[in-house]
């Protein structure tokens, strides 16, 4: 998949970060009932915003469903949201989705000394190597994970 | 210097960003209502498959080549459209949104066009997953025959920048690779020994504006690189038609609302059939006032995509209805109303699905607006109106191999494994 970031196996890790300015996004100001001006008005400052919070860059940010437990070590469960932003650069420890036989998976990316894997946080799940020859692709960078306890 | 972006195989490419295993397989996209082919990936281009062509005439090579057929996913698409435009203006404010994949931009600023059309289509790529070509000129007439070129040539890599002496370039394009040119007016040039670009370049001015039109010899000087042109940086009105009116009174009766909202649908079939148009898209707004208390302030909107494009009455209101029904809460004192209606396009090129939704002949439904419009041209205005009751029955539109609505709906979500 040309538009995945794709780690041969082998390459030197000398990719640049990805250097991104924050976007702006709108504060929504309370909305002041006409004729009675509010002493608070001077210290509005807008409700804080999960979105601006969480996805710098709402271009490149996908939400996705985790399926599995192989990354439970890392507090990923079955059925947590993911927030992926595909303008990161992937290295070494991060949280990325691949593309592992066609398929997108969540793993850690171990990225050292020119050896790639996909790791699990998970004994139960062995880790995954991206033989010398062999290409990686990496969808995104997982930024954050959302678990529910409702 | 202008620059136009757009992306490769838009829609198919859009299919392939949350299905990896599409990379590298022929895939096509169906119209409104799974009739005809419009969109192909590189890959279903190789096979022959034409573009336009209705369904059932390629079902063999579809089947033998195992081509992935999808149903247009319009949310899907929409949004990614939002995000390309949303990267592009990271590069520069002055940028004309064309059409659902294109975009003019002004490079006006930049000393390296070349380095920064490679950073541009990176980016994009990189952030949305779309590929895109990009081509640069000294007009957007050139900057469009650049991007041709630049797909059209794998070995470019996807940029080219149109040379300060385009001849030899031009010179390679028949006239009806240029903006502007249909195959009707190609031929016409092609009888008084007008073929390529080039041709047309260096042709008289005068002589063609006096032989065509203004519009031919206007590109004929924006293929000499003097930019006749500009960015259009706001949407021009002909593309969306809005009938919308604030209630004389607060209302809050869904009868009332529902009539309100079906005389503005008429209205704005009856603007679109005036220019001779057609919708593919309607949405429909309601509001109660916006200084209303907290529990009565609403406003809320819902869209329909039509099965096909259309400037039926009829199909106006069902759809208004439609709309509504989502939106209506009860016991609000509502203030506004309106019906927007986008995705136009001249009603005498719309392409006919293969099976039209059931119950509507599209030949007897001109015919009966004709007759309605000009029974109210005569005689005034609503002397023909619609009885908005006893329209019960609602569209089925036929999308049997839709992807899911990846990046607007919390249950369709892409599901990864972990
Ligand atoms: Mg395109």
């Amino acid at each position: 998949m040309p538009s995945d970031v794709i780690i041969s196996g082998r390459a030197r890790d000398g990719g640049a970060e990805n250097t991104t300015a924050p976007s702006a996004l709108p504060l929504y100001a309370a909305t002041v009932q006409a004729g009675f001006p509010s002493p608070a008005d001077d210290y509005l400052e807008g409700a804080l915003d999960l979105n601006e919070h969480l996805i710098p860059r709402p271009a490149a940010t996908f939400f996705l469903r985790v399926t599995g437990e192989s990354m439970t070590g890392a507090g990923i469960h079955s059925g947590d949201l993911l927030i992926v932003d595909r303008s990161c650069h992937p290295g070494d420890g991060d949280i990325v989705i691949a593309v592992v036989d066609g398929e997108l998976t969540v793993k850690r990316l171990y990225r050292r000394r020119g050896r790639i894997r996909l790791l699990a946080e998970n004994p139960r799940y062995q880790p995954i190597d991206i033989n010398t020859g062999q290409d990686l692709h990496v969808w995104g960078v997982v930024i954050h994970a959302i678990h529910s306890f409702v | 210097m202008f620059a136009l972006v757009d992306v490769n195989n838009f829609y198919a490419s859009c299919e392939r960003l949350f299905e990896p295993r599409l990379e590298g397989v022929a895939v096509v996209v169906l119209s409104n209502n799974d009739g005809c082919i419009i969109a192909r990936s590189q890959e279903a281009k190789d096979l022959g498959i034409p573009m336009g062509e209705p369904v059932h005439k390629v079902k063999d090579v579809l089947r033998r080549e195992r081509v992935r057929v999808y149903s247009s996913n319009y949310a899907l698409y929409g949004d990614l459209s939002g995000r390309v435009v949303s990267v592009l203006k990271r590069f520069t404010p002055y940028l004309e949104v064309y059409s659902i994949d294109e975009s003019f931009l002004d490079l006006g600023g930049f000393t390296d066009p070349a380095a920064h059309s490679h950073d541009i289509k990176d980016t994009v790529l990189r952030w949305t997953g779309l590929p895109v070509s990009v081509g640069v000129g000294a007009t957007k007439t050139l900057a469009k025959a650049a991007n041709r070129i630049a797909k059209k040539d794998p070995a470019l890599g996807g940029v080219f920048i149109m040379p300060d002496d385009p001849d030899e370039v031009l010179g390679n394009l028949n006239t009806d690779a240029i903006w502007g040119i249909g195959r009707r007016l190609a031929a016409r040039l092609d009888r008084i020994g007008i073929t390529t670009a080039l041709d047309l370049k260096n042709a008289d001015s005068k002589f063609i504006r006096a032989r065509f039109s203004v519009v031919v010899e206007r590109t004929v000087l924006e293929l000499r690189g003097t930019p006749c042109l500009a960015l259009e940086m706001t949407v021009p009105a002909q593309k969306g038609i809005m009938v919308s009116r604030g209630f004389s009174r607060r209302v809050t009766d869904y009868r009332d609302i529902e009539a309100a909202v079906a005389t503005y649908a008429s209205r704005a079939a009856e603007k679109l059939r005036r220019q001779g148009l057609s919708t593919n898209k309607m949405t429909i707004s309601l509001r109660t006032s916006p200084f209303s208390p907290a529990p009565e302030r609403y406003a809320n909107a819902a869209g329909f995509v039509f099965p096909e494009a259309t400037s039926d009455t009829t199909h106006m209101i069902k759809a208004a209805r439609h709309c509504l029904k989502k939106i209506y809460k009860p016991g609000l004192p509502y203030q506004k109303a309106g019906v927007f209606l986008d995705a136009l396009e001249d009603t005498r090129r719309i392409q006919r699905g293969l099976f039209p939704p059931p119950g509507v002949d599209p030949d007897k439904s001109r015919a009966l607006m004709k007759a309605v419009d000009r029974i109210n041209a005569d005689w005034g205005r609503n002397t023909v109106r619609f009885a908005v009751t006893g329209m019960q029955r609602s569209w089925a539109m036929k999308q049997n191999r839709k992807s899911p609505c990846y990046t607007t709906r919390w249950q369709d979500l892409k599901q990864v494994g972990g």
